[in-house]
């Protein structure tokens, strides 16, 4: 065997290895022998870290010397409902420090929740002079002269998009820096700033570069001016627009109808500030051709989103506010039958009141009308036990399921009892229920069903929910593909986390905030488990001013090989780091 | 994946991190490196409140290979006391749900069997509901209960195990065992008004920018009122438009006498259209009497005018714009019509008459 394996040559191997692109199989591949081993991290090329601290850019660096295209994550999920203190962690520039020197022919950098300074960007855009990939997903920390930066040197730039990052938006001249000779742009994404680019400029730039497909505009980019910008780019296949507001004014609707109809590729559309429903129409020549369409700013009423989607046959996925109400998800269930994916936005999330008519009887509906949907994301006020298991019995290809109800610790409207049944249908009937978040009032009922039914669910996300370690601990013995756990505001305590300690280690982290974990418990799971780090976060002061048994107030628990962090700010501790501790090699990338 | 399955290093997996001393989790004899799920069946004893005991056997780890040897049982004394009033809570919820089909409610016909494929098609889902609300107006005393679960006193174990009792008790458990700095989170009740609760950090999880929306709709200067979005109650129909009217003057080609109309009576030019209709058929008939030369009126010789908005008719009805061009009015929506044109006709084309 060996021998064989000595006399194929390498060029081969690495040739076969090049068509096996999932970073699961690439693992797979490099744990076959000692000789794959070594071929295979001389040709990964793409690198997905999927907790920013579970490794050290050196330990990436050492093992994979030639990657082209690094993704990675920092702060966990709940940072992006402020959870996280501000200043905790996720810092990008480590990484990109380590890579000028490692990596010069970096082509991709794709971030989701890290801290990016305009130094970082300085260091990405004058370092790797084959740059193509800039992706910053909910990242924070830099302002608009990192992206002047980015624009002026990246010469091979193609993609730029800064969804949902929060900007130091000092100017919108940063846009002015794309030289004239630039002319490789193929998605820019620039909805989540504020001020208006020069828009002379940004014609320029979409004029010229003909490989465009994808551009999402900000809230600043007048509609009025919209039609000229999409006359020099018909080639688009995704338009997020600006402010959908102007003047009533014939020529002007006219014009924008006239360019978006010529749009031919147009497959996506999302924008929609500030809509004036009566230009609406100008975007009906889209609908048959559109599968995606996100309405979630759009406060439009169910009757001009009706008339919408009604003509949108195609439709994948739709993200759209609760004004969509139960009429219209019934006329959506009736009109797109590719459904996909369907997130319900609440418009008035702080509201005592419903302001709007919708009810779960619009998820029992999409759930019956549309065979294909598999992801949903719904806001609700009210939900029963008999709506639940009719949504679980009509649809039982759900991937993803996450209900809230708006109020915690509601009951099934209907009977005032939990909706642990209902809960426990959905888990019971879609067998490859990967991610999961549940609400309302629930007891550890729910979590005895989604340990026993759950065995494939990835992600599960917890709220005021359960009565005791009980329901903590049908979680962590039950859910074998568990890899996130987020809770808050469940009496969850010791126990159950310290009996299923090794259970940790098979994932990528946990989060519990506002629960009853006590200090000694963190520390001796923290002295016990070398291969967590168990991060204290608790912005009362350092935990040894209180007693052991006082619970922390938040706790994020994740695998690591590269130990403790030292970038932590004064008010997070991570506990155990025994003297002896030493990190241990695994094959987690 | 998982390196705990190489066997020289410590697995650390079967710590017994806890006291032996375990009342509320079973066995746990495994020595797994995943979670351990495969064998453990959960037993949840419903026994009586206060049966803390859960384990069926004692909890002898002997046939573990390493024995770390851990905090004496002192250390956990004050963690037991929390976990014991857990159980208590925990047993009391679970005593609860099993009661499930004795409430008053009667709601045991339709959720008591969950996991059975009952008759109920995906429309059964109304007539559940129904089925439901009939059986809760029979139990008013349950609602009443059910709507100040703040100012019940605790129930005594004597009580009727209905599920108002397990409401109450959950929400004591939670309270008793969230830490202090969580305090403030809200209890629900839908069946009476209630003020606003403490706000709750990060509640409901939604982004940022995605909060104030409802408020922020920003109107441009020179729209109408009827473009602000309403944030009440969707039943309201949009804001109604300005109390004045917009005259325009139609024209009829051929006929020298016009008619005022007023735009905004209307909302659709289909209406537009059949009061235009109505407006000019007589005067048409009219028209063609005098010209043909017949004092007679003739009610049939009335004849409909359609066509207008698409062409096909006799007459089309066309708008003048700023620049003084005539336009088709079917080519933009109505609302923009309104903002238009103050010279309306209808126009005949006789050329393009086939």
């Amino acid at each position: 065997m060996l021998r064989m394996a000595n006399s194929f040559p390498e060029e081969v191997l690495e040739h076969v290895f090049s068509f096996i692109q999932s970073d699961k199989d690439r693992n797979s591949i490099s744990m076959v022998c000692k000789s794959w081993y070594e071929i295979e991290r001389w040709c990964r090329r793409r690198i997905f870290v999927g907790n920013c601290y579970a490794v050290s850019p050196r330990m990436v660096i050492r093992r994979f010397p030639e990657v082209r295209s690094i993704e990675l994550k920092g702060k966990p999920h709940f940072a992006d409902f402020n959870l996280v203190p501000e200043g905790w962690g996720g810092y990008v520039q480590p990484w990109i420090v380590a890579m000028i020197g490692a990596y010069p022919l970096l082509e991709e950098i794709r971030l989701k929740r890290m801290v990016v300074t305009d130094d970082s960007l300085e260091l990405i855009a004058k370092s790797f002079k084959n740059f193509k990939v800039l992706v910053l997903s909910s990242c924070e920390g830099f302002s608009t002269d990192g992206l002047a930066a980015i624009a002026a040197n990246c010469r091979n730039l193609r993609e730029l998009d800064l969804r949902e990052s929060e900007v130091d938006d000092l100017s919108g001249h940063w846009l002015s820096h794309f030289p004239d000779t630039y002319t490789s742009l193929v998605s820019l994404n620039i909805a989540c700033l504020v001020s208006e680019v020069s828009f002379s400029a940004l014609e320029r730039l979409v004029g010229r570069c003909p490989n465009l497909r994808s551009l999402r505009l900000n809230r600043a980019v007048p509609l009025e001016r919209l039609a000229n910008l999409l006359r020099r780019a018909p080639q688009l296949v995704e338009l997020g627009t600006g402010a959908y507001s102007a003047e009533l004014r014939p020529d002007v609707f006219s014009n924008l109808a006239g360019a978006l109809s010529d749009c031919k590729e147009l497959k996506s559309l999302s924008g929609f500030w500030d809509v004036v429903p009566a230009y609406l129409p100008a975007v009906y020549s889209t609908c048959p051709g559109l599968t995606t369409l996100n309405l979630s700013y759009a406060t439009i009423q169910s009757p001009d989103l009706i008339k919408l989607v009604s003509q949108c046959q195609n439709l994948q996925c739709l993200w759209v506010l609760d004004y969509i109400e139960d009429v219209g998800l019934d006329a959506l269930a009736a009109s797109c039958k590719d459904l996909r994916e369907l997130r319900v936005f609440p418009s008035d999330p702080f509201g005592m009141e419903p302001n709007v008519a919708l009810t779960e009887q619009g998820l029992v509906s999409v759930s019956e009308g549309c065979p294909k949907l598999h992801s949903v994301l719904y806001f609700c006020r009210q939900m029963s036990n008999a709506a639940l298991l009719t949504i679980a019995r009509n649809q039982p290809n759900f991937t993803c399921f996450r209900l809230c109800i708006i109020e915690p610790h509601t009951p099934d409207y209907l009977t005032r009892q939990p909706l642990d049944v209902g809960f426990g249908a959905i888990v019971e009937h879609c067998k490859d229920l990967r991610r999961l978040s549940v609400s309302g009032l629930l007891t550890d009922r729910v979590f005895e069903y989604i340990g026993t039914h759950g065995k494939k669910l990835e992600m599960l996300s917890l709220a005021f929910a359960g009565d005791s370690d009980l329901g903590l601990h049908h979680v962590l013995s039950g859910c074998e593909n568990l890899r996130k756990l987020e809770i808050r505001d469940c009496p969850f305590g010791d126990k159950a986390l310290l009996a299923n300690a090794a259970k940790l280690e098979t994932m990528r982290s946990l989060w519990m905030s506002s629960c009853s974990v006590s200090y000694g418990a963190c520390k001796l799971l923290g002295q016990k488990m070398p291969r967590l780090n168990v991060e204290v976060i608790d912005e009362r002061g350092h935990p040894d001013t209180r007693p052991e048994s006082c619970p922390v107030e938040k706790l994020y628990i994740y695998r690591s090989v590269a130990g403790p962090r030292s970038d932590m700010p004064g008010f997070v501790w991570t506990m155990g780091g025994d003297s002896d501790f030493k990190p241990h090699k695994l094959n987690i990338i | 994946m998982d390196g705990c399955s190489r066997k020289e290093e410590v697995c650390p997996q079967l710590l017994d991190l806890i006291s032996k001393d375990r009342e509320w989790l079973m066995n746990r004899g495994e020595e797994r490196s995943h979670g351990c799920s495969e064998e453990k069946k959960l037993e949840l004893r419903l026994g009586p409140p206060g049966g803390e005991d859960w384990s069926l056997k004692d909890s002898s780890k002997s046939n573990r290979g390493r024995e770390e040897s851990l905090l004496s049982l002192s250390y956990f004394s004050p963690m037991a006391s929390i976990a014991h009033n857990n159980n208590n809570n925990g047993n009391q919820a679970l005593k609860c749900s099993s009661s499930d089909h004795n409430n008053p409610v009667g709601v045991g016909s339709a959720l008591s069997s969950p996991w059975a494929s009952s008759s109920s098609s995906p429309s059964g889902y109304q007539a559940k509901i129904q089925h439901i609300q009939q059986q809760q107006t029979k139990a008013p005393s349950f609602l009443q209960f059910s709507s100040t679960p703040q100012s019940l006193p605790v129930i005594s174990k004597e009580a009727p195990q209905t599920c108002c009792t397990k409401v109450v008790d959950l929400q004591n458990a939670e309270k008793k065992a969230l830490s202090p700095a969580s305090a403030n989170t809200a209890v629900p009740n839908s069946s009476q008004k209630r003020t606003a609760p403490a706000p709750v950090v990060g509640w409901p999880p939604i982004r940022s920018f995605r909060k104030n929306l409802a408020s922020s709709s920003s109107s441009k200067p020179g729209t109408e009122s009827q473009n602000v979005v309403p944030t009440k109650i969707s039943g309201e129909k949009e804001a109604e438009t300005c109390k004045k009217g917009l005259f325009v003057k139609i024209n009829m080609d051929g006929v020298p006498i016009g008619r005022k109309v007023d735009l905004k009576a209307y909302d659709s030019y289909e209406k537009l259209s059949s009061a235009v209709d109505e407006l000019f058929r007589g005067l048409l008939a009219a028209q063609r009497d005098s010209t043909v030369g017949g004092f007679q009126k003739n009610q049939e010789e009335e004849k409909e005018i359609m066509g207008l908005l698409d062409g096909s008719g006799e007459y089309t009805l066309v708008y003048e714009d700023n620049e003084g061009d005539r336009m088709l009015v079917g080519d933009v929506p109505w609302h923009f019509l309104i903002f238009v044109g103050q010279y309306v006709c209808l126009h005949r084309e006789e050329a393009s008459r086939a």
